[in-house]
């Protein structure tokens, strides 16, 4: 059975002038038509870059040094940038963190709408703005109309997030990846955003790759969750049961001492100490320093992602 | 918009006035209007008499008030005893040549520093971005005049092939004097080259620069990886997403840096002999005639003032968030 997509053993690296970092390092997950998946972990963890690399699209110095990336039947990995492109936005959507920077300033909404189709789409202006309206009217924009004709600055972050979504939606995709798609805006908006992201996820059988510091979010939204720590997927599994019976001490500790209290809009819980930085990695597990069950095996030998419970992948030498 | 540019405009006429207060106290201060039109042998009592004739005498506003009333309605900027002509007149005689000096500069910084700017800021490491780069840096350390001679000793004494000084054959543009132009003749033309390539070295470097720093840091943002994101090409990319918010900021210093540049044709236009307001200039300071500098200064404000009003106007037009706070 091959899935819609396929990342196995990637591995991201940043060339940096002390020498090559490694930012991801073997990841390894799958998704499924329409299936959500929660991508989590602290700031730094790897997410975006994780996002990115399925788009090969990391920022500059940073390129994928190893591993496969699946998609329909294809290995995307080794694509050329020509072809590439007709993934991107296209099959394949993303969300960015922050509307208020992610649309051009200079340009009218239906500009950054119209160009969109017409890149991966052989249509007249006047069908893609009939598409772009419909999906306009498809992330409840009031008076679709006027917005075409609307510069960024003249709309609110959440409406400009909506906007950003109808974009994402325009060549119905197989896949979003949306990166912290509420983090920027207000309290108020954040879950009127993540019930759209669902709805239209549910409604239009697309898959959806959701990273975020949300547990409560998570676990409303997505089927599974795979839980970074510095670089690597520490833990990976159906949300209901890593929600409820984590495995790992890391992802336990980041749930809490009572499982099932889990809300909304409450972030993930502080651990004591910090996620080391790429360029001091302790030896062994990551995690080591932190953990309360740490043992001598712990700072020798890097535990490997493997079936432990409940049909939990965790990477931990005590469990 | 309708607003905004009211707005600009008033805020010109708010400039001029300031200006024109600030020489007019100079001209007060310094200058000598009845020397100017009668020169040094009369007796102080008929002076006295000329001098209130002339309203010499009267309060300093009230002055001011004539001063500025003469000038707009008449054109009235005094006159020059060097040339035994009203101020405006020799300066319009004069202008012509600076400004399309200005013009053909402008347009030569205007298409090198474009494609250069962009291409250096795209690849910033293949060689023709390093050799722009080291050529440019020569460029802005090298005096003018010295780019003058060289150019001169190229072009005109070794090879033979441009002229080295005058503004060459010229015809009158509009047919009643006013408008002698060199853009219409190719002997016109010929000569218009050297003066301009040697002018525009002081800024196509400092252009390229501009072009390229801005270019780059409007590459670094999200909205441009956005436009990745979405799948667009990079020709659409570059040249649609990053080039007009590269060239904003770039409108308006070359606003300022070609107003500027009314200014700075003095050297170019010595060396070249070309017959311009700056060359003007130079025989007003060597005559010491006050009254055609006083008006050579207001005249260069206004083009100043002039140019930077249109770029903002223009730069309105293009950048959507001004439009929107104009019109509030
Ligand atoms: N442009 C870059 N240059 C160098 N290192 C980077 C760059 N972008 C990301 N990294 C490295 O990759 C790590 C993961 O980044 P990221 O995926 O953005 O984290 P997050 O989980 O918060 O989204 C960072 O800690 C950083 O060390
Ligand atoms: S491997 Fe050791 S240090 Fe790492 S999480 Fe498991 S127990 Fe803790
Ligand atoms: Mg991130």
């Amino acid at each position: 059975m091959s899935h819609l997509l396929e990342v196995r053993d990637l591995e991201v690296k940043f060339a940096l002038r002390s020498g090559d970092i490694t930012a991801i390092d073997g990841a390894s997950f799958t998704l499924d038509p329409g299936e959500r998946m929660g991508l989590v972990g602290e700031s730094g963890a790897g997410k975006s870059v994780t996002g990115f690399a399925i788009i090969n699209l990391i920022s500059k110095p940073g390129f994928i040094s190893r591993g496969s990336i699946h998609f329909e039947g294809n290995e995307i990995s080794a694509y050329s940038p020509a072809r590439m492109r007709r993934i991107r936005g296209n099959r394949i959507s993303m969300i960015f963190q922050d509307p208020m920077m992610t649309l051009n300033p200079v340009y009218t909404i239906g500009f950054q709408m119209i160009e969109t189709l017409q890149a991966h789409r052989n249509i007249s202006k006047a069908q893609a703005r009939a598409i772009a309206l419909d999906k306009l009217q498809k992330v409840y924009i009031p008076s679709p109309e006027k917005r075409l004709s609307q510069y960024p600055h003249e709309l609110s972050g959440g409406m400009r997030q909506r906007i950003i979504i109808a974009i994402s939606l325009l060549a119905d995709p197989a896949i979003i990846i949306a990166d912290e798609p509420t983090t920027a805006l207000d309290v108020t908006i954040q879950a009127e955003i993540m019930d759209l992201l669902q709805e239209l996820c549910e409604n239009e059988k697309m898959g959806l790759i959701l990273i975020t510091h949300d547990l409560g979010v998570v676990s409303q939204v997505t089927e599974k969750i795979a839980v970074m720590y510095a670089g690597k997927i520490i833990e990976y599994g159906p949300t209901e049961t890593v929600v409820h019976h984590p495995v790992h001490p890391y992802t336990i500790g980041l749930i809490g001492s009572i499982p099932g209290t889990i809300e909304p809009g409450k972030d993930l819980k502080q651990i004591p100490g910090m996620m080391p930085t790429l360029t001091n990695i302790p030896p062994g597990c990551a995690f080591n320093p932190r953990c309360e069950l740490a043992a001598e095996i712990c700072t020798q030998k890097t535990p490997v992602l493997e079936e432990k419970q409940n049909g939990i992948m965790a990477a931990c030498h005590m469990k | 918009m309708f607003a905004f540019i009211i707005r600009r405009i008033l805020q010109a006429v708010v400039v001029m006035l300031v200006i024109s207060l600030v020489v007019f106290a100079i001209q007060k201060e310094f200058g000598d209007p009845v020397r100017d039109l009668v020169g040094e042998r009369v007796t102080p009592e008929e002076r006295q008499q000329i001098a209130d004739k002339m309203g010499l005498n009267d309060p300093f506003f009230f002055q001011y008030a004539r001063f500025v009333k003469n000038a707009v309605t008449k054109g009235d900027l005094g006159r020059s005893f060097l040339y035994n002509k009203p101020n405006l007149e020799v300066i319009i005689n004069h202008a012509p040549a600076t400004i399309e000096l200005v013009l053909g500069t402008a347009l030569i910084i205007m298409v090198l520093s474009l494609p250069l700017g962009v291409y250096c800021a795209l690849k910033p490491r293949s060689w023709l971005s390093r050799f722009t780069m080291s050529f440019s840096t020569l460029g802005v350390s090298m005096p003018v005049f010295l780019t003058a001679i060289l150019l001169i000793y190229l072009f005109a004494v070794h090879w033979r092939i441009l002229p080295s000084y005058g503004r060459g054959e010229t015809v009158d543009l509009f047919g009643n004097g006013i408008w002698m132009t060199g853009l219409l003749t190719i002997d016109g033309l010929k000569h218009l080259i050297l003066p301009c390539i040697s002018l525009s070295t002081l800024m196509l470097p400092l252009f390229i620069r501009l072009i390229r720093s801005e270019m780059m840091e409007v590459l670094e943002t999200e909205y441009i990886k956005y436009a990745w994101a979405k799948g667009l090409s990079p020709r659409r990319v570059w040249l649609v997403h990053a080039f007009k918010n590269t060239l904003l900021p770039v409108i308006t210093v070359f606003g300022v840096q070609i107003g500027i540049m009314f200014a700075f044709t003095l050297l170019t236009e010595l060396v070249f002999q070309w017959p311009g307001m700056g060359f003007m200039f130079l025989e007003a300071v060597n005559r010491a005639d006050l009254s055609l500098l006083i008006a050579y200064l207001v005249v260069v404000a206004a083009l100043f003032v002039v140019v930077n009003t249109v770029v903002d106007i223009l730069y309105g037009f293009i950048n959507p968030t001004v439009r929107i706070a104009g019109t509030k």
